[in-house]
């Protein structure tokens, strides 16, 4: 039972995790049609921005917060410079340039801090145990993981739903030609939207790197979660993509923890200890395919309100 | 279409002399890595332009293509680490188990559009990709080694250069022959119909998803052969053949040769490959060029090398 307590924690600190870089993802495709594949970068670059400034400064709640202002202006900047010009043409366009810049990423960093992974380690504060159930203790960190990217999800929510950019927001969603007709500059709402998605990216990005150590690719997989999850929650809705990722999270962390022994009832245990990690890494993509196939457009489709 | 000469027709008959005669100048210079990388080259010319077949010509953007690369590959590899060496039963049964991936993933694929598309052909690769490193009697993450190639008697000797050489080009050539046959019949031309104008084509009264998964088949089977003839040219094969970055790899090709021409792709392979492989010889960090390159690419020269070639051909 407290096995059970702890892997839904961790299920549901790999779902807000993964809502984080979902969601930046799902605004940027929702809103300016952008299908971006170097969001990983992002989510890479936040990891080593982190690494570096905390490294550099000592302090790590310091460290974080220059590294979230250097994500947000590598976002902008990439937004100024190159995907700017790429909106409104064909999304194979977008597939293949964002490609190139995932090699691009992946070599820049090789070039400045080398092959070798970095290690992001915690302040003593985070590291200690904290009774969540009586007899259940959890790291204090994922913890944390899971209070701010609940923070950052309502903030979100509250930003998008609630303050006048939201509004400019969502109205550039709907009918972007209407609202630069209106007198708003979308150039630069556009870019503001990316910067923010970058951010998210790089935030989701530094609070995993205490857990994993921070390499190169290590957006790669999570990248293609993060589009399972859009496309299971329906493209361009931030509703969609919470539940869809908090339900991934928990089928991953789950199937991963507890399919290895349901298949040894059912299966003698060579064969179980073989066909259980295969299976427990399809189970998300074999999710996707059914959600998709039952219902082509996603759970909850931005485009039908 | 007005006259035989211009400068695409000239780059595409450069190019398949250059292909044709390339094992004579290996031979005569002693340069045996040339035709080792050519071979790569044509291999994956074959294979993007299976892609081009339902993604130029039929408007379906897959990303999970190299999921046939690996299906292809392990059906070689398998059946040769349980002793079936004969390539009269392997590649049969590579094509077979790559036509009925397609059939499957394809069926299921095309009820969606657009990103979705994309997504889903996506996520079937990477299921793929996750059986192929469950796998553990075959290697699982590792991989499996051929020990030998595919056996056809006394027909032709896999393990010569020259003879393996010709035998992909062959293939290469006979697919596009195929592409070419395809694209200008009538089933071809319900295909890019449908690609232009689904609704239209369904009013006129043919059945959408019937002929576009006829033509993913086709496509998917034609990239289970050059699974095949990789998996012999590498002796060995491994899930990361399957990996998304692999996909997205031969999507580049497409669209770096230019998307629903014939001999694009063959152009944006050979450009992709030796490009990388120049780059690399350059520089150990050769992606820190090559992918701004395809940026600018993107940026500044629409419908790839072909449509480059075209605007020359226009003048």
């Amino acid at each position: 039972m407290l096995l059970v307590v702890e892997q839904f924690l961790n299920g549901l600190q790999f779902g807000l995790l993964l809502f984080l870089l979902a969601a930046g993802l799902t605004l940027v495709f929702g809103i300016m049609d952008f299908v971006n594949l170097a969001h990983g970068s992002l989510y890479m670059m936040g990891a080593y921005f982190a690494a570096t400034f905390v490294a550099w400064t000592g302090n790590f709640i310091f460290g974080i917060i220059l590294a979230l202002g250097a994500t947000l202006l590598l976002g902008i900047a990439l937004e100024f410079v190159a995907l700017r010009h790429l909106y409104g043409r064909d999304h194979l366009d977008h597939v293949l340039a964002t490609f190139g810049l995932i090699l691009f990423f992946n070599d820049a960093v090789r070039l400045i801090w080398g092959p070798a992974g970095l290690a992001l380690s915690l302040p003593p504060w985070l590291t200690v145990p904290i009774q969540v159930v009586p007899g259940v203790f959890y790291p204090a960190y994922r913890l944390a993981i899971i209070v701010v990217a609940l923070a950052v999800a309502l903030l979100l929510y509250i930003v998008v739903m609630r303050t006048r950019l939201g509004m400019l927001i969502r109205a550039g969603a709907s009918n972007r030609e209407m609202i630069g007709a209106l007198g708003i500059n979308i150039k630069l709402l556009y870019t503001l939207v990316f910067g923010l998605g970058a951010a998210l990216a790089g935030l989701a990005g530094m609070m995993q790197a205490p857990i994993l150590t921070v390499q190169i690719g290590m957006g790669e997989n999570i990248l293609i979660l993060a589009f399972v999850i859009i496309v299971i929650g329906g493209i361009g809705s931030i509703r969609g993509a919470f539940l869809a990722a908090i339900f991934v999270g928990l089928i991953d962390t789950l199937g991963r923890a507890f399919l290895p022994d349901l298949l040894r009832k059912i299966l003698s245990s060579a064969a179980a200890s073989t066909a259980a990690p295969a299976l427990s890494s399809m189970l998300i993509y074999l999710l996707m395919a059914i959600v998709l196939v039952v219902r082509p457009e996603g759970l909850f489709p931005a485009n039908r309100r | 279409m007005k006259g035989l000469f211009n400068v695409r027709n000239a780059a595409a008959v450069l190019v398949v002399a250059g292909l044709l005669l390339l094992p004579l100048y290996t031979t005569l210079s002693g340069n045996v890595f040339a035709l080792t990388l050519f071979t790569r080259i044509v291999i994956f010319a074959l294979a993007a332009s299976s892609l081009n077949l339902i993604m130029g010509y039929g408007g379906m953007m897959s990303f999970g293509h190299a999921a046939y690369l690996g299906i292809g590959g392990y059906a070689v590899g398998i059946l040769a680490a349980e002793g079936v060496g004969s390539g009269f039963i392997q590649w049969p049964v590579a094509l077979l188990a790559s036509a009925l991936f397609a059939l499957v993933i394809g069926a299921l694929s095309l009820r969606t559009r657009g990103v979705y598309f994309i997504m889903i052909t996506l996520a079937f690769a990477q299921m793929a990709y996750y059986v192929a490193s469950g796998l553990s009697r075959y290697g699982g993450d590792d991989g499996l080694t051929i020990y030998k190639r595919s056996d056809f008697g006394g027909l032709i000797n896999l393990s010569n250069r020259v003879q393996f050489y010709y035998l992909c080009l062959g293939c290469l050539f006979a697919g596009l022959y195929l592409i070419w046959r395809i694209v200008r019949s009538r089933f071809g031309m319900v295909v890019q119909g449908l690609r232009s104008n689904e609704q239209r084509m369904q009013a006129i009264g043919f059945p959408a998803t019937r002929y576009r998964l006829a033509c993913f088949v086709i496509s998917g089977t034609m990239c289970g052969l050059a699974g095949a003839l990789l998996a012999n040219n590498t002796d060995f094969v491994s899930p990361a053949v399957m990996y998304w970055t692999r996909s997205g790899d031969l999507m580049v090709m497409v669209i770096l040769g230019g998307m629903g021409s014939l001999f694009g792709p063959v152009i944006g392979a050979i450009v992709y490959l030796v490009l990388e492989e120049f780059l690399s010889q350059v520089t150990e960090y050769w992606a820190l060029i090559l992918g701004p390159l395809l940026l600018l690419i993107v940026l500044f020269g629409r419908g790839g090398i072909d449509g480059l070639l075209g605007r020359f051909s226009r003048g």
